[in-house]
């Protein structure tokens, strides 16, 4: 039993360690070293070396010397025998090393011996492995869009692999694509048209739903059961198959090209879901404030105005956000809709951009980071209210 | 008195939820109906622009003679394909006009031309001119009378409206060749992309139900893929993947993985060998449904996510004080736990996916097997300009959504009375 927990133990920290090293090695590929393989048995056999030796030693020296120890062999056999690399790609290792070699030092020999040991450290170490592969696989692609779009059309194509920002540059140069997407392509006007239809919405939304959902949470009426579960209905169903015939009425309307095309379809389009979420927030608001309202006479309006609003901030907000972020990211009806370049919405221009197999592609990614930010930073920013508005009402038991 | 008072209710409620419902159903519902109806008609893209009478006013100076002026309106009829009717003419001028020349079908009163020009078959041109002379000498500001439009209207049939209706669209979308092929290739990319971002929920959402440090950051870094404009992504994957420049090619030529570079969105199917065995994987399909799983896996991650957090903690205790494994504690504790959203997250996903038009759209366009049943419907609808097609191929998706859902709840009904 001792024995083949052992043996799995180092296996398993072995790949773990091949996992954390290839990763960093890609990174430093991606600034420009030119590493051309993994070494995946050496480091291997140097993960099994480390965590059996780890086990051997034990308690007989102190755990942070024992990894510092363990990390400088391995970064001197690594980068002075091996590879001659520049000294941040060593810091590096022998940080990732530090780190592998804490990671290990909770178990030990007395550890393997209970019942499970196995299954626990594997457990542990596909945990820490899902956290490093996600944020990888996650932020790389954003990593790629922030960097290329500082690059230069040369640059690009010399070395594709060359992720590394010269900051020494002069700054024009530096946000060079920038200025031209503002200059030539009339980025600026797209990011008022943006705001503008994504801020509209948000405000007819609103106007629309707080009645609405509150009627829905309060008051008895026929037909009620019927909207409610027709809101979710209408919520699942897909926007693909109202193209078609909203084209043709928009077109027979001459509403297409118009901020208020966009701004009736994609109130009518969020409606449902801010309907939904708002509802439910509003019925857990205490009834006796309303019977005390209406003991006072106050109208349904002043009831809305001056009770509901108040209390339900948090809840208005997510919805306010969620409803912004909807209406910014929107790419289909706008494509449908805008064929005339001066009313495209952010997402349209870019596609608009990508259509045009001569522009060069920092353009197309400093577009992209433009249309990208502001909701990211909204969604870090408000990412409290937002997480409880996703889920609101869908995750009840 | 009770009664006036839920009388009251009901109106209010009336007028609160009035005009939220008018709007979603003139924007959702309508639309669905009119689908319907325009699927059964021949109607191609061009059809559906409404004829419309034009004029195009051109000023000229007379020379020598300032007082006069001739106005030239080069009139013509939108439509390349439809007749309109009893097109009318209006036109006004400033009070010091005369009319020299007037055409036999206008007149000319209290400095208004009228005319009437009767019908104007499709692709109707003409050139009308008037000269007009000021009775009082002054001259004439040119630019003034530019601005002031002509007025034209006319009748014509709208094509939409009349009804003439043909199930040769059903036909050709039922019966065409590609049809199985269509189906299959969206039922490939809903299963496995919903399928996928659940299981890749399930693993984030243990994961980050972990206590570690940087666990709030990583939450929010495992949305970023959900809430960024698709736009942005689509076109940042495809520079990743460029089989020229892309960093994921360059990278897997650099540490010698593969000899040449592979063009994961622009091949359709990619031969593979594994154990003896070789089969074809469609290759560009397979990286769409990546990507599908990549964006969609944080919804259900967030869902799998609170609902893992509400477990109560006992039961992992208990299981503890049993001596049970990791594994046994996921699958006897954890999964049956989680068994209710994960229903509710395949259904969703499952219709979001079946009708998911922007990624494939973006990513390859529906070239290289990745053509499903949304891409259908833009690219019969708008690059093949065929209306009536396009809105066929609609319907045929509303169908299918309505037999899944019907399915769905049947089954699940079934279940929740077993239980």
């Amino acid at each position: 039993m001792r024995t083949k927990n052992t043996i799995l133990f180092s296996m398993i920290s072995a790949f773990f360690l091949i996992f954390l090293i290839s990763i960093w090695k890609i990174l430093a590929t991606l600034q420009g070293l030119s590493i051309n393989s993994f070494n995946i048995e050496i480091i291997f056999i140097f993960g099994l070396l480390i965590s059996l030796a780890h086990l051997g030693i034990g308690d007989r020296i102190k755990s942070i010397y024992k990894s510092i120890i363990f990390s400088f062999i391995f970064v001197f056999c690594d980068g002075y025998l091996i590879q001659k690399f520049p000294i941040w790609y060593n810091v590096g290792v022998f940080l990732i090393l530090y780190f592998f070699t804490n990671k290990i030092s909770k178990y030990t020999f007395i550890g393997l011996n209970e019942e499970h040991s196995t299954q626990v450290i594997l457990f542990d170490f596909l945990t820490l492995f899902g956290i490093l592969f996600f944020s990888f696989v996650i932020l790389f692609p954003f990593y790629m869009m922030l960097v290329t779009s500082f690059k230069t059309q040369i640059a690009l194509l010399v070395n594709p692999l060359d992720f590394s920002i010269n900051f020494g540059q002069d700054i024009k140069d530096l946000f060079k694509s920038y200025f031209v997407i503002f200059k030539s392509y009339k980025f600026g006007k797209y990011i008022v048209i943006s705001t503008i239809v994504s801020v509209g919405t948000v405000i007819i939304t609103l106007l629309f739903a707080i009645p609405a959902a509150y009627a829905v949470a309060r008051l008895n009426f026929f037909g009620k059961t019927f909207l409610s579960t027709s809101i979710l209905i209408i919520y699942m169903f897909p926007a693909i198959v109202l193209v078609i015939p909203l084209y043709t009425i928009f077109s027979q309307l001459g509403l297409r090209n118009s901020i208020e095309g966009l701004l009736i379809v994609y109130t009518a389009t969020t409606l449902p879901v801010a309907i939904y979420m708002l509802q439910g927030y509003f019925k857990s608001i205490p009834k006796e404030l309303e019977e005390a309202a209406i003991l006072d006479k106050l109208s349904w309006f002043g009831i809305i105005t001056k009770i509901i609003i108040p209390l339900s901030i948090p809840a208005i907000s997510s919805v306010a956000l969620y409803v912004f972020m909807i209406a910014w990211n929107e790419f289909l009806f706008s494509l449908m809709f805008l064929d005339n370049p001066n009313s495209f919405t952010l997402s349209r221009a870019i596609q608009y951009l990508s259509g045009d197999a001569e522009t060069p592609r920092q353009y197309l990614m400093a577009g992209s980071v433009v249309v990208t930010l502001p909701v990211l930073f909204i969604f870090v920013y408000f990412e409290k209210y937002l997480v409880s508005g996703l889920t609101a009402g869908s995750v009840k038991g | 008195m009770n009664d006036t008072l839920a009388n009251t209710e009901k109106k209010t409620a009336y007028i609160l939820t009035l005009p939220a419902v008018l709007l979603v159903f003139s924007i959702i519902l309508f639309p669905i109906f009119a689908n319907i109806w325009i699927s059964f008609k021949e109607v191609e893209l061009k059809d559906i622009r409404i004829p419309e009478p034009r004029a195009k006013k051109i000023v000229k100076s007379i020379s020598d003679e300032p007082t006069k002026i001739k106005i030239l309106y080069k009139l013509r009829n939108s439509s390349l394909i439809q007749e309109i009717r009893d097109v009318s003419f209006q036109d006004n001028f400033p009070k010091n006009f005369e009319i020299e020349n007037l055409d036999p079908r206008c007149s000319y009163e209290k400095y208004k031309l009228k005319c009437e020009f009767g019908n104007w078959p499709a692709k109707y041109r003409e050139n009308f001119h008037v000269i007009f002379a000021t009775n009082d000498g002054l001259k004439i500001d040119k630019k003034n009378l530019k601005s002031i439009k002509p007025k034209l209207d006319g009748k014509s049939d709208n094509i939409l409206l009349n009804t003439n209706f043909t199930l040769k669209n059903f036909k050709k979308v039922l019966f065409e060749n590609e049809f199985i092929d269509l189906l299959l290739t969206t039922f490939y990319y809903t299963f496995f992309g919903t399928v996928g971002s659940i299981v890749f929920g399930i693993l984030t959402a243990q994961m980050v139900n972990q206590k570690f440090y940087g666990r709030t950051f990583m939450r929010s870094v495992l949305l970023f893929p959900y809430v960024a404009p698709v736009v942005a992504l689509a076109y940042t994957w495809e520079l990743l993947l460029d089989p020229n420049s892309g960093t994921l090619n360059s990278l897997l030529l650099n540490y010698q993985i593969i000899e040449t570079p592979i063009n994961l969105l622009g091949q359709k199917y990619i031969e593979i060998s594994i154990l003896g065995f070789d089969f074809k994987l469609r290759l560009a399909l397979t990286t769409v449904i990546m990507f599908e799983i990549w964006r969609y896996f944080p919804l259900a991650f967030l869902f799998i996510l609170a609902r893992l957090q509400a477990i109560p903690k006992e039961l992992y205790e208990a299981a503890d004080v049993d001596g049970a494994s990791p594994f046994q504690k996921f699958f006897n504790i954890t999964l049956p736990q989680i068994t209710a959203v994960i229903s509710i997250l395949f259904m969703i996903r499952f219709i979001w996916n079946f009708n998911k038009f922007e990624d494939v759209f973006l990513l390859t366009g529906g070239a290289s097997g990745t053509r499903t049943l949304p891409i259908n419907v833009y690219q019969q609808g708008f690059a093949i300009s065929d209306i009536g097609m396009g809105s066929a191929v609609s319907i045929v998706i509303v169908v299918l959504l309505l037999m899944f859902m019907f399915f769905y709840f049947k089954l699940l009904g079934k279940r929740v009375d077993e239980n």
